[in-house]
């Protein structure tokens, strides 16, 4: 054992138990050779064991049929492939028990592609573990760390040939270069990067409620908009909605009409990202907090329905309780208590939207929604 | 030649030059005119000689990354079938194909060429759903294969850098993954790409930007398919191929490790060469793969996207579920709590977002990767190892493995806790708290019980090492007692329960020499003691001769207090052993 080791001095260790020897870090837990019980000794290959098809012809012979039939059995599921492509029409169906009906192509063409490869594969294998040879080759391991005299070799051309350039004694050059180097990158990034896509401005925070198209630069002013049933695109009469009823709620201009297939909004996905509203009634006896009173219209009450968690539409109301769930991650919203969370992943309640109705009747907004819809982002506020 | 010697050596050469005629040898004649051509032109013999006689050993869990390999490969085949049809568009057209629930539905092109794919084109189908068993098989396949690197210490010196590219793959494989799954545009891949924007944007400071920048705008937006297709046909794969490719090379250039057993050391390969085993049982294992996942494909329905209907960002599937990769990450979403969310300085910070989808698919293979630094930081084993360990001998590194896949797997099925509440009949509220306190409690119980498990196996090696070969002949003594002889020496098949390295904690130095001069690196070193006891405090070391030889003289004074007379012919008789 080396007592001082130029490189970690000091750190010479001893090991727990009772063998005395010193065991440098540099090796390790591994308790050295010196002076340790002896390791028993690597007693050797094992002896070969000849298989059958190695001792006895007709074994041979049978493993030799054996692997034929399975490159049989993929040539024949190759041909089967080739007719089966042109006797079935895309659109067959098959009955196949345990599985039900299912594409007659599908099935047909992937059973038979399966058969065509597998018996190739089968075969090989069989082929190598019955009749090619089974007696283990040893070859020998190097270390893979190159001589010393490489390493010192590629050290010198580095410095010495390296240096020939005269990078070292003029720093001009050094400067230079590196500055160009660390450049050049710059107009690569700056075009992927500066050219990805709008910045958001102000149109995380509006919605098509604000009284129109919300994309980024839209400046909308504000008028009521009727609440339009989604996809139906008709309005909502406050009368209409029975007590435990839900509706799916576009604003009005927002989706195209249903039988023309015209108007709309221009960014249509877009602005439906944002401005999908439920509309529930409760008995307005349960509702225990009055601003939600307030904001909804005898009991009628309109909530966003993208999740302040990650955006997913909140798509499950449960009648009896009046929670609305979140399919995506479970986020529970209390409807009665102002939409507040009170189960799962997300921190704020769905943002209310307040309502009221026009001279018709018919359920409108009554102003905007107060903060930003769908999940936190850092200038939310 | 010596009229050239006062010229330049490039002169020398080219005095050389003309016609010179070499006569082929044996072999050449015998292998044909092309492979000479083409050895004339490169040298390639000596290489692909070299390849061909090269020795790889033979163990089950070897042929893991084989799969993954394979499956990559099958992967790139389809999805390269796949691009001659499939439309990377969001542009919205009308369906007028042959799926009937569908025609007259507004649609991007995405969602529509996959319908077509799916129901127009002959073949079409079974090609798209081998491409998606191909890429779950791909994932699973890698995943067990680092399992089998790490439980095996096959990572340790000089194979750091193999599990650092592994480790980079796995995480493209993923992100390759939920690339490729998001691209038909239907309801549920749409509904992952909406959460997946929303949990961009609610990264600290740049998240609103970030979200715009990869949308190209407002989500959706009309960007996101035709990105998601550039980054999934083309720069993840390149990436993947190129790494994989470093990955498969350095695995022939440091030759494979192999298992200990008789006649295997450190410094040998055992095995069987590739000309001609290798080659026809790898060769037939890439057949066997692809005909596997076609049999599945065939069988076995894979994301139907036509049943979801194309995306639409206000109505949502309920039970949306991303493919089994991605469920770690989305788990961890379902699990953070929302009280993690706070405002500061009117600034808005979701610690209960962006820790569980932003960092934590990082997070995991950079300790993933760091792992290996850390085991020799804490052993100082500089050493190359190439014979791989039992994952029982070394305890404390499989009880991090699998308190790791503990916490993992705890993700995992946080993920399905609303699948699993409505199989089970159980609260999906009582379900996420339980996975809550078990992503912290479970990994420290399994780690306990594994390395318990760990240094219990151990001690039945060493006891049935100790007990010796029983060698079935039964003796009588002249008073009439019997015993079984048990034969002294190690018979060769318990090599296996000897081999490993006895293990003993790093001691540390006094912190002050003899001299009273204070060490300066002992708060390193008392970290690395402390590590070090955690790792080996309570090793088991295997048997060792002379612990052997004295269980055998124990042996025969027991017996000879039961029959004095018989046991000095006993121990006369007994075959001389490996001492």
């Amino acid at each position: 054992m080396n007592e001082q080791d130029p490189h970690t001095p000091g750190t010479e260790v001893t090991p727990a138990g009772s063998h005395g020897e010193a065991v440098r870090l540099d090796e390790g837990h591994v308790v050295g050779t010196g002076g340790l019980p002896d390791r028993f000794t690597n007693p050797g290959l094992p002896h070969h064991v000849p298989r059958m098809a190695d001792l006895d012809e007709s074994a041979a012979k049978r493993a030799e049929k054996q692997v034929a039939a399975l490159f049989g059995v993929s040539i024949i599921a190759t041909l089967l492939f080739i007719v089966l492509y042109f006797a079935l029409d895309v659109d067959q169906t098959v009955f196949i028990p345990g599985i039900g009906t299912t594409s007659a192509t599908n099935a047909g063409l992937g059973v038979t592609l399966a058969f065509s490869l597998l018996g190739i594969g089968l075969g090989a294998v069989h082929w190598a573990k019955t009749l090619m040879p089974d007696e283990e080759v040893v070859e020998e391991r190097h270390p893979l760390r190159a001589a010393d005299a490489d390493r010192d070799e590629v050290v010198r051309v580095i410095t010495e040939e390296g240096g020939k350039s005269q990078i070292g004694r003029r720093p001009l050059l050094k400067m230079t270069m590196g500055g160009a180097l660390g450049l050049f990158a710059v107009p690569l990034v700056l075009q992927v990067g500066g050219s990805l896509g709008e910045m958001p401005q102000k149109s995380l925070s509006l919605t098509w409620w604000n009284g129109g198209p919300s994309g980024p630069g839209e400046e909308p002013t504000f008028k009521p908009l009727r609440l339009m049933k989604d996809p139906e695109n008709q309005p909502i009469k406050a009368s209409d909605v029975t007590i435990g009823s839900v509706y799916h709620v576009m604003p009005q201009g927002l989706l195209p009409d249903p039988e023309t297939n015209e108007g709309g909004a221009e960014h249509l996905l877009e602005e439906k990202a944002k401005a999908a509203v439920l509309l529930m009634r409760l008995d307005p006896a349960q509702i225990q907090s009055q601003k939600e009173l307030d904001w909804g219209y005898e009991g009628i009450v309109a909530y966003s329905k993208i999740c302040t968690h990650v955006g997913c539409p909140v798509g499950l109301y449960e009648q009896q309780t009046h929670h609305l769930l979140c399919p995506c991650h479970q986020s529970t919203f209390d409807v009665t208590q102002d939409c507040k969370v009170i189960f799962g992943p997300a921190k704020r309640p769905l943002p209310q939207l307040k309502i009221t109705v026009d001279d018709e009747g018919y359920l409108v907004s009554a102003q905007p929604f107060r903060e930003a819809v769908g999940p936190s982002f850092w200038e939310r506020g | 030649m010596s009229t050239t010697a006062n010229q330049r050596p490039a002169d020398a050469l080219r005095t050389g030059d003309g016609p010179r005629h070499v006569a082929p040898s044996a072999g050449a004649k015998k292998i044909g005119g092309l492979a000479g051509w083409v050895d004339d032109r490169t040298g390639a013999a000596k290489p692909v000689g070299y390849l061909m006689k090269k020795v790889f050993p033979d163990h089950w869990s070897f042929m893991l990354g084989e799969i993954a390999m394979y499956s990559m490969i099958i992967c790139l085949i389809t999805g390269a079938f796949l691009t001659f049809w499939f439309v990377p568009s969001a542009g919205h057209t009308v369906y007028d194909g042959s799926y009937v629930p569908l025609r007259g539905v507004e649609m991007s092109e995405a969602y529509a060429s996959t319908l077509h794919i799916s129901f127009d084109i002959k073949g079409g189908l079974i090609i798209r759903q081998i491409h998606h068993w191909a890429a779950l098989m791909f994932v699973v396949a890698l995943v067990v294969h680092m399992f089998r690197v790490f439980f095996t210490g096959a990572f340790r010196k000089p194979r750091e850098i193999n599990w650092v590219i592994g480790s980079v793959l796995a995480l493209l494989a993923i992100v390759e993954g939920f690339a490729g799954y998001s691209l038909p545009d239907d309801l549920l891949s749409g509904t992952g790409i909406r959460a997946m924007a929303g949990f961009v944007q609610t990264a600290p400071v740049i998240g609103s930007y970030l979200v715009y920048g990869i949308f190209g705008g407002p989500f959706p937006g009309e960007m996101i398919i035709p990105r998601l297709y550039s980054a999934h046909v083309l720069l993840i794969p390149a990436i993947l191929i190129g790494l994989f490719t470093a990955h498969i090379a350095l695995v022939a250039l440091q030759k494979h490790t192999q298992f200990p057993g008789p006649g295997r050391t450190n410094d040998n390969v055992v095995g069987y060469p590739v000309m001609p085993v290798y080659a026809a049982k790898a060769g037939g294992f890439f057949f066997i793969v692809f005909g596997v996942l076609a049999l599945i494909a065939a069988l076995v329905q894979i994301n139907p996207v036509w049943a979801y209907g194309p995306y639409d960002p206000s109505p949502v599937t309920a039970g949306s579920q991303p493919d089994w990769y991605m469920g770690f990450a989305d788990g961890a979403l379902r699990l953070l709590p929302g009280w993690l969310e706070f405002t500061v300085f009117g600034f808005t910070v979701s610690m209960n977002i962006f820790p569980g989808a932003l960092i934590l698919l990082p997070l995991v293979y950079v300790i993933l990767g760091a792992y290996p630094f850390v085991e020799r930081w804490v052993t100082g084993d500089e050493r190359e190892h190439h014979l791989l360990e039992r994952p029982r001998n070394a305890p404390v590194r499989t009880g991090i493995g699998m308190a790791g896949i503990t916490a993992y797997t705890v993700l995992l099925f946080a993920s399905g806790n609303d699948i699993m509440a409505i199989k089970l009949g159980m609260s999906i509220n009582d379900l996420t708290w339980f996975f809550r306190v078990g992503f912290f409690v479970l990994p420290v119980v399994v780690f306990w019980v594994t390395k318990r498990v760990c240094l219990s196996l151990q001690r039945r090696d060493r006891d049935t090492v100790l007990h010796g070969r029983e060698s079935g002949t039964i003796i009588r003594t002249p008073d009439g007692r019997f015993f079984e002889r048990h034969e002294a020496g190690l018979p060769e098949d318990q090599w296996v329960l000897v081999q490993h390295e006895a293990v003993a904690p790093l001691e540390l130095e006094p912190e002050v020499d003899e001299h009273g001069v204070a060490r300066p690196a002992a708060r390193k070193d008392r970290m690395r003691a402390r590590l070090s006891r955690f790792y080996f405090a309570d090793a088991v070391n295997p048997v060792t001769p002379a612990e052997l030889a004295a269980a055998h003289h124990h042996g025969h004074e027991t017996e000879a207090l039961e029959g004095s007379q018989a046991a000095g012919e006993i121990e006369s008789a007994e075959p001389a052993g490996r001492h």
